[in-house]
């Protein structure tokens, strides 16, 4: 349990070998792999790299150390090694044998891993100290447990994986599998630490440990060898079992067994059961910290891993307070909420006038007592309610008065009063935090509903409403907030604010997060929200948001359960009292006798289904990454790609953490440019701008020739796939080309005579992008623009040839240019660059070493590093979600995308060979992602979720505001996203934060240099694209002209092309505009303008497409 | 509280002392004479609306000549539902004028709520309460400390601050001119505090926006055979104003002349602190 060094876990793999005797090892080891993965862990994104840094190196560089390593493991290494060279070819398992080869060597040779290690370990701890331990402390306390989990996950995983690529597996012998599997879960393990809240994987965990018995058998028909390794292991997990008590509302305490294992969930379902609540989704299980601090009981994570050291005590209360109560399904519903409001009220949470204290008391005992009755009622009686935190007899007096006129009353309806007398006043469902301000002054946030507020003692000093958050993040003990500016702002600021500790401004962070998603989202398609939603850190809300709860009540159709008041339990006499009541609960009484058990069973599963239930999706999930194993896959294969959502949350999770971390850093870099002078940032810039120069000077070629190759071998195969990649590619070129100024980069193309499929709009649209891409990229290595325009050209006769009369308007606004533009843009890739280097091999490494999961990790290392593969993921999410639908075909597309993701990684990172080396192995990872479905959109959500939450938001706000900026005008013509299923538009945020360990890492970014930390955002709107058009159809190039034009701080590149295809001409033009700037221009306005005018230019054509590319850069990592 | 936002039984008002014209704190010129006989007869007005037109019980205060700004019996009350929160005005020449207001609404049974502590500050003209809420202009006469106290003896409402710097009180500038209705001046500094007052909102309202910042202090009240009650500026005042006020379809408009207060920072809300005291149900 204790935290072990990353070499420690390596090392015992190695005895793993022995398979079955390995077991026991293994789990040991599992137990001791968590703890150093917790360490890794609070440095989410560092602390997943460290170990795929181990084995990518030995992909890249380490090969030679694989050679070693083989030796000990020849068979394994072999395999591994191959796939090296061949991986980018091969599926994920593919990959998966190559990490577990990359391990073994690893373990085999320890003292060439060592260096590795060191290294990595040194970037964990830097993680670590500045993500603080929290990750590593739930981590630490869950290792053993995860790791078993993780081992079990990694079983499915691999299944699932298996399940396309299939062969490899078989191939090999049981041994190979044990140790793959073993390595999986270590580095499930890892994974998983890293993510630390990996609630996903977590759910599905418990749901097989539930079901573990015939999860087991699934498994062991599955996968035998594992079976037999996993199945004791998982026996004798089950067969401990704790007793939970939870205190309810109405005071009583329900003691409840789990299993020792078992989730949060399972707890609270056994809780509502008991409750017979269906309209569940407002509640939540919370329990004491070891501070005393309140805590929400995630119901995806295990509850012993939450708890840690805590009591199994629990208390059931409201978590989310409808604003209108009256909304409600069911009286039991309400009168739960009744019950947490006279807590509240009460103990004081809620605070209100003594005449308000006095009408909600008199709605209580109307409730409980039924109609005032002068005999029994006597003041002494009453003084049994506690009414208000002071209660004097003068409100007990009031009390009274005030129930005699609620005469006639059903206790349905004195709730019903009641709450509508509570959800007025001013705290109702503020969840308060303690905090500081800025200045130190102390303060209370409030979450609520609309947003956030700001107390400073009982005043409200600020507010800041949902839509007005861009994003939310942590980062030790500050919580911040990202604010969308102002009518008359024209940057966004972040505020931030000190809590007492790291848990604190967690919790808050959280608590945020789910508010946010609950009331917020509306949309049904909430799971893929949820993700965006979760962007900053491996957590998000899993449950369903509001809406989708209500559509849920909407549902329910039994009769009206019966439910004891607590005064009934108290003094049932009262109630007889009330006639009406009586009646009215006897029929309750009467209906729920039948329906509680088989209604509510039935009720049940249509509500979860009818939302994103977890728990049924963690099922599938879990067992289709059995049966994927076992070779059932095919039909299980659907319900993966149903449960995809799921199993993505949980690779999301994973990689979550690291997403966090940039989350994180992002913020604090935020704040640091808000309190840094101009000085400041022009010393960033300056360290920036040299960063450019050293990078240009050492390597700044090899990339035109990649990027080159990349888009004569992407031609026109998968459509969206190629859209998409081409969508990220530009993504990356533009990120290259702005890292560092805050700038709109919004690239939109028109339609103007878009009788066309749409397939071949996105076809052309990603050609485009290719085109600017590459163009982009030849900014960055040439720093001409005439470069751009030539790549442009290239690109843009694919394009053409797709598209027909249609004009593409891309505008790419780069803020970057200020300083130097061409080279420094450049630079900043170099820099990416090198850091990434490491990165990415680690990551493949991890891909390669073990599951999906782990390879869903590997991407995310690799995304994280560079905003490019961020974007290139998320993209990919998109398509996921849709291949998703069409399960596993999707593969081959997914993989021609992937090429081009894995040119960007390789444009972004000028180490061609090792890069060439990674990103075959990226590819092959992503493909096996693709496979399973479910891990493409974990890696897209991911990078999502690290992008920050503020994607999420943004993706609701945005529409308004976005639409404000760029697109207003062209709203209307911009119906349909072409490349995103999902919404009309589809917004992704690409942060990319250079990592100074990252640079540490490789000797190449210079150490002393300050590293910019840079923000991306990209948004893609594209409008609808008509059907009709293939890509089949080549058009005659007839014209193309670039012009270049520059003002201040706009730069413009008009790509005109006239292609003729079919009788019928096509004009498009794309327009790139890259506004650049520090905080003096208004960015959005200078897109909208630009926009503007291009419309104006061609008023006869329709924008089929914007892209806006926004790079902010951020202050120095201080770290 | 809602329905009831508007709905007033009782109003006090207080009698304007001679030191007014000469005494008066005034944020304007001094050289603006205020003509007494003309005070009289404003206020003569000012109660006949109330008390004839709109059926309201006036309580009326006896003027204090040591007290010349007595007439504002706004500053030192703020009454909400059955609590009056007597307050500590900013100004310390009109501390004492508490006094008999006190007395006054104890009078008509309000929870009197008195604020004593010695740093708190608070002028009811910088209390602006919509129905759902409070505002809080904090002010050269109100401090955070006053709304603090303000928000400690109302704690059904959300009480949020709102910086004032332009002008002597949050209502110089703004008020309610219906439920949900706020009436706004049209200065950069009016217009400001309302988008302050927007966001720190979770409730949505509507703006009535006038040309001159004070002709946006009107009086809105909702009564039973009346309806919706406006008393705004005069034409002759606030010519352009009050043709805004004119374009109020639902509301029983009621014109009242406030010339010579106005002099003396003296707005229509001022005069009076108006009290919803239902008979006993």
């Amino acid at each position: 349990m204790t935290t072990e060094v990353g070499s420690e876990p390596e090392v015992k793999k190695e005895p793993e070998k022995s398979s079955e005797e390995a077991q026991a090892e293994q789990q040991q080891q599992l137990a001791e792999q968590p703890a150093e993965p917790s360490e890794s862990e609070p440095s989410a994104a560092a602390e997943p790299q460290p170990t795929p840094t181990d084995s990518t190196k030995p992909d890249n560089t380490d090969q030679q150390e694989n050679a070693e390593a083989e030796p000990s493991s020849p068979p394994p290494s072999s395999g591994q090694k191959k796939e090296k060279g061949i991986s980018r070819f091969l599926p994920p398992w593919l990959k998966r044998q190559k990490s577990h080869s990359q391990v073994e060597p690893k373990e085999s040779s320890s003292p060439t891993d060592t260096p590795n290690q060191t290294l990595t370990e040194k970037q964990e701890e830097e993680e670590k100290e500045e993500e603080e331990a929290e990750a590593a402390e739930e981590q630490v306390g869950k290792a053993p447990e995860e790791a078993e989990k993780r081992q079990e996950e990694a079983g499915p995983k691999e299944e699932g994986e298996a399940v396309s690529p299939v062969v490899e597996q078989p191939a090999e012998t049981k041994e190979v599998k044990a140790e793959v599997k073993e390595e999986v879960k270590a580095e499930e393990v890892q994974a998983e630490n890293n993510s630390v809240g990996s609630v996903e994987t977590q759910p599905a965990k418990e749901e097989k440990e539930g079901t573990s018995a015939e999860k087991k058998g699934e498994k062991g028909g599955e996968e035998v060898q594992e079976s037999s390794v996993l199945s004791p292991l998982k026996l004798g997990k089950k067969m401990k079992i704790v007793v939970c008590h939870v205190t309810l509302l109405d005071g009583t305490q329900f003691p409840c067994e789990v299993e020792k294992r078992a989730k949060g969930q399972y707890l609270f379902f056994k809780v509502c059961e008991h409750l017979n609540l269906l309209e569940k989704d407002y509640f939540g299980l919370s329990f004491k910290d070891n501070a005393d601090q309140r805590c929400w009981l995630d119901p995806t994570k295990e509850i012993k891993r939450q708890i840690r050291n805590s009591q199994w005590q629990f208390a059931f209360n409201v978590k989310f307070y409808p604003p209108d109560p009256s909304q409600l399904t069911e009286d039991i519903t309400r009168y739960l909420l009744c019950l947490q409001l006279r807590q509240d009220v009460s103990s004081g949470r809620l605070p209100c006038s003594f005449v308000t204290h006095a009408l909600l008391g008199s709605y209580t005992l109307q409730a409980e007592l039924g109609d005032y009755d002068p005999e029994e009622q006597r003041l002494d009686s009453i003084a049994d309610f506690q009414f208000a935190p002071s209660q004097t007899k003068e409100l007990e007096e009031k009390v009274v008065e005030l129930h005699k006129s609620h005469r006639g009353m059903t206790p349905a309806q004195a709730d019903v009063q009641f709450l509508e007398n509570a959800k007025k006043l001013s705290m109702y469902g503020v969840d308060l935090h303690h905090a500081k301000d800025s200045e130190g002054v102390d303060i209370m946030l409030g979450v609520c509903a609309n947003g956030l507020l700001i107390y400073k003692d009982r005043l409200r000093i600020n507010r800041f409403a949902w839509p007005k958050i861009l994003k939310i993040s942590y980062k030790r003990s500050n919580f911040y907030i990202k604010i969308r500016p102002g009518e008359a702002e024209q940057f966004e600021s972040t505020v931030g604010f000190k809590l007492p500790n790291h848990r604190a401004a967690k919790r808050v962070w959280k608590v945020c997060v789910e508010h946010h998603t609950f009331f917020r989202l509306t949309n049904p398609e909430q799971p893929t929200k949820s993700k965006f939603l979760t962007l900053g850190s491996k957590f998000r809300y899993s449950g369903r948001t509001q809406a989708q709860t209500r559509q849920a009540s909407t549902l329910i159709d039994r009769p009206a359960p019966y439910f004891e008041r607590t005064s009934s339990k108290r003094i049932s006499r009262s109630l007889d009292g009330a006639p009406v009541i009586s009646v009215s609960d006897h029929g309750h009484m009467l209906d729920s006798a039948r329906t509680p058990g088989s209604g509510e069973n039935g009720h049940d599963p249509a509500l979860e289904l009818s939302s994103d239930s977890k728990s049924p999706q963690v099922e599938e999930e879990a067992e289709p990454g059995k049966g994927a194993v076992a070779g059932a896959v095919p039909a299980e294969l659907p319900f993966e790609t149903g449960t995809d959502g799921a199993d993505s949350s949980e690779t999301k999770s994973k990689l979550r953490v690291q997403g966090e971390n940039i989350y994180v850093r992002h913020s604090n870099l935020m704040l640091e440019d808000l309190d840094k002078t101009q000085e400041d940032v022009l010393k960033h810039q300056a360290s920036i701008s040299e960063l450019k120069r050293s990078f240009m000077e050492a390597a700044p070629e090899p990339r035109p020739s990649q990027w080159e190759k990349r888009l004569t071998g992407s031609p026109a195969t998968g459509l969206r796939l190629q859209a998409q990649g081409s969508l990220e590619e530009e993504l990356t070129s533009l990120f290259l080309s702005k890292a560092r100024f805050t700038g709109l980069a919004a690239s939109y193309s028109t339609a103007a005579a878009p009788a066309e499929s749409a397939v071949t709009a996105s076809s052309e649209k990603g050609n485009v992008h290719l085109g600017t891409v590459s163009s982009a990229e030849s900014r960055n290595i040439d720093q001409s623009a005439e470069d751009k325009l030539n790549s442009e050209i290239n690109g843009q006769p694919e394009v053409i040839e797709v598209v027909e009369e249609t004009v593409v308007i891309e505008e790419v606004v780069k803020a970057a240019k200020p300083k130097s533009s061409a080279p420094e843009v450049s630079v900043t890739v170099a820099s990416s660059a090198t850091e990434e280097v490491p990165e990415v091999k680690e990551e493949e490494e991890k891909s390669a070493s073990s599951d999906s999961e782990s390879e869903e990790e590997a991407e995310f290392h690799p995304q994280s590093p560079s905003d490019s593969a961020h974007h290139i993921q998320e993209e990919p999410e998109e398509e996921q979600e849709q291949s998703q639908k069409a399960p596993p075909t999707n593969a081959e597309p997914q993989q021609d995308a992937e090429p081009e993701t894995t040119d960007k990684v390789e444009a972004v990172v000028n180490q061609q060979k090792e890069e060439d080396e990674k990103t075959p192995g990226e590819e092959t990872v992503v493909a096996p992602e693709d496979a399973p479905n479910g891990h493409h959109v974990q890696d897209g959500e991911e990078a999502l979720t690290s992008l920050g939450a503020v994607a999420e938001e943004e993706e609701e706000l945005e529409p308004c505001v976005v639409n404000g900026d760029a697109s207003h005008a062209e709203t209307e013509r911009v119906p349909q996203v072409i490349c995103c299923s999902e919404p009309p538009v589809v917004k992704t945020e690409m942060v990319t934060i250079s990592d100074t360990f990252a640079a540490q890492k490789t000797e190449i970014a210079t150490k002393e240099v300050p590293i910019v930390h840079t923000e991306t955002k990209t948004i893609t709107y594209e409008a609808a694209q008509l059907d009709g058009t293939g890509d089949g159809e080549p058009g005659v190039l007839m014209t193309a002209q670039t012009i270049t034009s520059e003002s201040l701080c706009t730069t413009t590149t008009t790509h005109i092309t006239k292609t003729l295809k079919g009788g019928l001409s096509e004009t498009r033009i794309e327009k790139r505009i890259v506004i650049t700037g520090d905080s003096d221009i208004d960015h959005d306005q200078a897109l909208a303008q630009a926009i503007k005018e291009a419309k104006e230019q061609h008023p006869d054509m329709s924008v089929t497409r914007v892209v806006v590319h926004k790079e902010t850069e951020l202050a120095e990592d201080d770290d | 509280m809602q329905a009831d936002f508007g709905r007033f039984t009782h109003a006090v008002i207080r009698a304007a002392p001679d030191s007014l014209a000469a005494q008066a704190l005034r944020s304007g010129p001094a050289e603006l004479q205020v003509d007494m006989e003309a005070v009289r007869r404003e206020e003569e007005q000012y109660v006949s609306v109330l008390e004839k037109t709109l059926g309201l019980r006036v309580v009326r205060l006896e003027a204090d000549e040591e007290l010349p700004d007595c007439v504002f019996v706004e500053d030192p009350a703020v009454v909400c539902g059955n609590t009056a929160l007597i307050t500590r005005p900013g100004a310390p020449s009109r501390r004492k004028e508490t006094e008999a207001l006190k007395t006054a609404l104890a009078n008509l049974d309000l929870n009197i709520v008195e604020m004593t502590d010695e740093s708190a500050t608070l002028d009811g003209g910088d209390v602006l309460f919509t129905g759902r809420e409070f505002f809080v202009g904090l002010s050269k006469r109100t401090n955070r400390r006053g709304a603090e106290i303000l928000a400690d003896t109302f704690q059904d409402y959300a009480v949020s601050t709102v910086p004032v710097l332009d002008t002597l009180h949050l209502k110089s500038f703004c008020s309610m001119a219906g439920p949900g209705l706020i009436a706004i001046g049209s200065s950069e500094a009016a217009q400001k505090a309302l988008k302050t007052m927007q966001q720190m909102s979770d409730h949505k309202y509507d703006k009535l926006t006038v040309p001159d910042d004070l002709a946006a202090n009107c009086i809105y009240m909702n009564l039973p055979d009346k309806g919706h009650v406006l008393l705004h500026c005069t034409p002759e005042a606030f010519p352009e104003s009050a043709k805004v006020f004119e374009k109020l379809k639902d509301h029983m408009l009621i014109p009242v002349h406030n010339d010579e207060k106005r002099k003396v920072d003296g707005c229509l809300t001022c005069c009076s602190v108006l009290i919803n005291k239902p008979s006993k149900v």
